[in-house]
């Protein structure tokens, strides 16, 4: 996991076959990074389902939210359409796990992204990160904190 | 360890006395097959127990997952005026698979509320906020899906099933 205090390491990823989202994308906005292991999880009100249901209380906040895995465009594009989620997955597909190996969140034995969080400010500096056990939802209480102390500063 | 924010408070639907020695607090979606599995293991636990478990439910509809999850929550607030707040729910998790607008209307007139008063009372947004209060109080308190209970405000992350639950509440 890369450092708190530190640049966020830009990026360019594909979500959907049409669409490609980079770091200078959220500039001058929060912007929550959630590295997952897979698209398809089978249980019921997953982590990015109930992401999905915050999206208005991390607007609020002035945040956005991207997620991660390593699954592909066409997979993710599946996956939103499925789930009904309204924010985009970014496919780090090809080289595989480029993105999660820069942030510190591959699993090399497994060949797919950790579960892991980070918060950017708009500035694109990295003010706060958490690695969940893969099995684990670390729900959003972390990133809501960290999201308060950010505009508290203010 | 994440803990439950705010603490049970006069905001709250609550079975059992204040004061009890165990407080169990379940976050629900009305439209969860999850928490509708729950549903029959907390009445047993809340009879076997008895007056040693003071039981609290707040809200957390997955809305995008469950469309009437919201409409269930909220009708069950609206009942909750006319003090019959737990009959609802009760009448909600008893007919999950059947969930819709004119379901929730049935299940009012079935309780005996005054129904002009459900129908102005459930487009009240005081309502809506509350049970938008109770997701938000949900997520800061780490809630990261449903059904999820605190013990005593304590996050308890186990099984929900019967015997596991009731374990953990007569330590």
């Amino acid at each position: 996991m890369l450092t708190i205090g530190t640049p966020a390491p830009d990026f360019t990823l594909y979500s959907t076959p049409g669409q490609q989202h980079s770091l200078q994308d959220f500039q001058g906005r929060n912007l929550i990074l959630a590295f997952y292991p897979a698209d398809w999880s089978p249980v019921c009100g997953d982590q990015m389902s109930l992401y999905n249901e915050m999206l208005q209380l991390f607007r609020k906040h002035n945040a956005a939210l991207l997620g991660i895995s390593v699954d592909s465009k066409w997979c993710h594009q599946a996956y939103m359409q499925s789930r009904n989620l309204h924010f985009p997955l970014l496919a780090d597909f090809e080289p595989k796990g480029a993105m999660a190996k820069q942030y510190g969140a591959y699993d090399e034995k497994e060949g797919q992204c950790e579960r892991a969080l980070y918060v950017i400010d708009g500035s694109g500096i990295i003010r706060w990160n958490f690695l969940s056990p893969p099995a684990v939802n670390p729900g959003a209480d972390g990133i809501l904190n960290a999201l308060e102390k950010i505009q508290g500063k203010k | 360890m994440a803990k439950l924010t705010p603490p049970p408070g006069p905001q709250d639907h609550a079975r059992g006395k204040e004061g009890a020695s165990v407080t169990l607090v379940e976050y629900g979606d009305f439209q969860c097959p999850h928490c509708g599995r729950a549903f029959p293991a907390v009445e047993n636990i809340i009879q076997q127990m008895g007056p040693g478990l003071r039981f609290i439910f707040r809200h957390f509809p997955l809305s995008e997952a469950h469309p009437m999850a919201k409409p269930s929550a909220i009708a069950a607030e609206a009942a909750a005026r006319q003090g019959k707040f737990w009959e609802m729910h009760h009448a909600i998790f008893q007919n999950q698979d059947l969930l819709s607008p004119e379901a929730l209307f049935a299940f009012a007139k079935q309780l005996g509320l005054d129904l002009q008063q459900f129908r102005n009372d459930i487009q009240d947004p005081a309502l809506e906020e509350k049970v938008d209060n109770d997701f938000v109080s949900g997520v800061k308190s780490g809630v990261n899906g449903t059904p999820s209970f605190f013990i005593n405000g304590h996050k308890y992350n186990g099984s929900y099933d019967e015997e596991s639950l009731m374990a953990s509440l007569t330590f």
